[in-house]
């Protein structure tokens, strides 16, 4: 009867046509929206993790707590033993230190008078040792003129910045601020490279720095304002994560002292944890939205194809085929254009998916105002649910969209 | 002995507030191997007996008893039986399944029994053997004359050996020529197979070729005689 039906179905286009164009379609934008939509997260928490959060961030309590403020005052202090023991306890990570911090950045002229001011929002790292965290935020192919950082005193600026001021590789930039101890900072770096992360958030105002550089500028001898953790596969486990920040919390985290260590995890920080809920909220609303919307056209051309059908079932049932027999093979029928409408759309939603996944879509022209952390080219992510998620929309809608026609 | 026994039956429809009645009191036996027709104008009530008889309606009185089975008391799945295994139909405008083969449409009545495809398979060949199409197996009904049409539709019928065979205005869409040859068809298998033909029309040319001719009018039988 299988074999019946599916002669029927291949031959009658009008019996099978719509419907799979309805399904695969239906598919084939499940299937990218998910791609896209995971390929958007994935990017902004990656994103997030290397430049911000890392898969794991240790703090001060209390510096944890006002962290949008930066205050230097309220840093990590004894980070070179802390990173040791991390080093021992968690060997399949990589910890590093990072300082950010904020000032005014001040360009003299050649008089040495200030021409220009402006704001600077700070981030130092180990450019002199530690490469794989150059290679993290993507710095040397983020350079638009001069090199990284390869001696002290040598400053990465904002690409803006340094168009907007006529600020020049070799020239010298003042950074204007206050140390952790509470004294005045003024520390003048010669500028050997321009930068565009292409993130207007990392762009605006962007000083890097070594962080023996900042230690010293800042006060900040063995400390840091956090220490990143990430795993050495790059990928982020939550579960990992999870069991490594709380045997971290145990060991050095204490209640009552606000300038204990204290980790957390990626989702922890920054609101990535309804960021990330929200994700998967907008995955579930959108399958659920094309079953809804699908099942109601697959309704309707049901509808219609009954219809137009209904001598074929006066005919099957004189011939002695049962109503129930008949409406079962209905559902057979819209099975079988399911899997292959939903089949067809997989394969072009994949493939479409895959395109935007290696090409993406440039949006830095909108996105050049917002203040948040996200990609400027929005990319896909290929990911095995994409295999068999369009088949949940795909049959569902298909068959639901018939059985409604009894 | 009687294969259909027809007692009293009464068949109204609804029109309105009130009903209409296509049968009224009718009371008939068929026996096995007949070759009979029920003729009369349009509205007379031939179809709507026909159905009864195919199981497909049931009486609003009277009893209507097909091979042994009442009609008034089968479920659905219980008269789906009787139309399978004992009752084929043949219609005015055939009714073939346009998507299908001619092979494909004679063998769609026995894919419900469950067959093997083998014995489908000699089935559907000896079927369309009596009816002289075995070189037109896959051809579809768009490649069909109106009398070659029937003929698939006759083959169709018989595949599954049934009791009785219900013909609705078989020739109303043939030329004298198609309609005398597919009457001899059915004839050489009442003949062959004693299979009970029973035809509802108004057509001269049918009526020649009926056993028993059972006249009916408003609803009524004015006439039963064998021929």
């Amino acid at each position: 009867m299988i074999s019946f039906l599916l002669k029927g179905i291949l031959r009658d286009r009008s019996r099978s046509l719509l419907p799979v164009i309805v399904v695969s379609l239906g598919v084939f934008l499940t299937i990218v929206m998910s791609a896209w939509i995971k390929g958007i997260f994935s990017e902004v928490i990656d994103m997030n993790a290397k430049f911000t959060t890392g898969h794991v961030k240790v703090m001060t309590r209390v510096y944890a707590e006002n962290s949008n403020q930066m205050p230097l005052d309220l840093a990590l202090l004894g980070v070179n033993e802390l990173k040791q023991n991390l080093e021992k306890d968690y060997t399949d990570m990589e910890w590093v230190c990072r300082i950010n911090f904020g000032g005014l950045l001040d360009v003299p002229d050649k008089n040495g008078e200030t021409r220009a001011q402006g704001p600077a929002a700070g981030k130092a790292i180990d450019f002199f040792n530690n490469p794989k965290e150059v290679e993290r935020m993507n710095i040397v192919k983020s350079i638009v003129d001069g090199t990284i950082p390869k001696k002290p005193g040598e400053a990465i600026i904002s690409h803006e910045f340094a168009e907007k001021f006529g600020l020049g590789l070799g020239q010298k930039v003042t950074l204007f601020g206050s140390t952790m101890n509470g004294s005045m900072l003024f520390k003048t770096f010669t500028v050997c490279g321009t930068i565009r992360f292409g993130v207007t958030m990392l762009d605006r105002g962007a000083i890097l720095i070594d962080i023996s550089d900042a230690q010293l500028a800042l006060d900040m001898e063995n400390g840091s304002t956090e220490m990143l953790g990430f795993f050495n596969d790059g990928e982020y486990d939550k579960l990992k994560a999870t069991e490594v920040v709380d045997a971290f919390n145990t060991k050095y985290s204490k209640q009552n002292d606000e300038f204990s260590p204290q980790m957390f995890r990626l989702e922890q920080q920054a609101g990535l944890e309804e960021y990330l809920a929200m994700a998967e909220n907008m995955g579930g609303i959108m399958i659920t939205f094309f079953i809804i919307a699908m099942s109601i056209v697959l309704w309707n051309t049901g509808l219609l194809g009954g219809l137009r059908r209904y001598t074929e079932y006066g005919i099957r049932l004189a011939l002695g085929e049962e109503k129930k027999h008949i409406y079962m093979t209905m559902i057979y029928e819209a099975i079988l254009i399911g899997i292959i409408g939903s089949i067809i759309g997989t394969v072009l939603g994949l493939g479409m998916s895959y395109y935007l996944q290696e090409v993406g879509v440039d949006f830095s022209d909108i996105t050049k105002n917002i203040n948040m952390m996200i990609p400027p080219i929005y990319r896909a992510a290929i990911y095995p649910d994409l295999f068999y998620i369009g088949f949940i929309p795909g049959l569902v809608a298909m068959t639901l969209g018939n059985a409604l026609v009894r | 002995m009687d294969i259909i026994k027809i007692t009293d039956l009464v068949k109204k429809f609804p029109v309105g507030n009130g009903h209409f009645t296509a049968l009224n009191q009718i009371s008939l036996t068929f026996g096995e191997g007949e070759f009979a027709g029920f003729v009369g104008p349009s509205g007379s009530g031939k179809t709507t007996l026909l159905n009864i008889i195919g199981s497909l309606d049931t009486p609003t009185e009277g009893n209507a008893i097909v091979l042994d089975k009442s009609i008034s008391e089968l479920s659905h799945k219980q008269s789906a039986k009787l139309r399978n295994q004992h009752i084929g139909f043949i219609f005015q405008t055939y009714n073939l399944l346009p998507v299908y083969t001619v092979y494909e449409n004679v063998e769609f009545a026995l894919l419900l029994q469950n067959l093997s495809g083998s014995v489908r398979k000699k089935a559907v060949l000896e079927a369309l053997e009596w009816v002289g199409l075995t070189d037109k197996i896959k051809s579809k009904p768009a490649q069909l004359s109106g009398g070659e049409s029937q003929r698939v539709a006759i083959a169709r019928a018989m595949v599954k050996k049934p009791k009785i065979v219900l013909a609705d205005e078989p020739t109303a869409n043939l030329d004298s020529k198609n309609s005398h040859n597919i009457l001899q068809t059915m004839l050489k298998l009442n003949e062959e197979l004693k299979t009970t033909f029973i035809f509802a029309t108004h057509d001269e040319k049918v009526m020649k070729y009926l056993k028993r001719k059972i006249s009916l009018a408003d609803g009524k039988v004015v006439g039963d005689e064998m021929i």
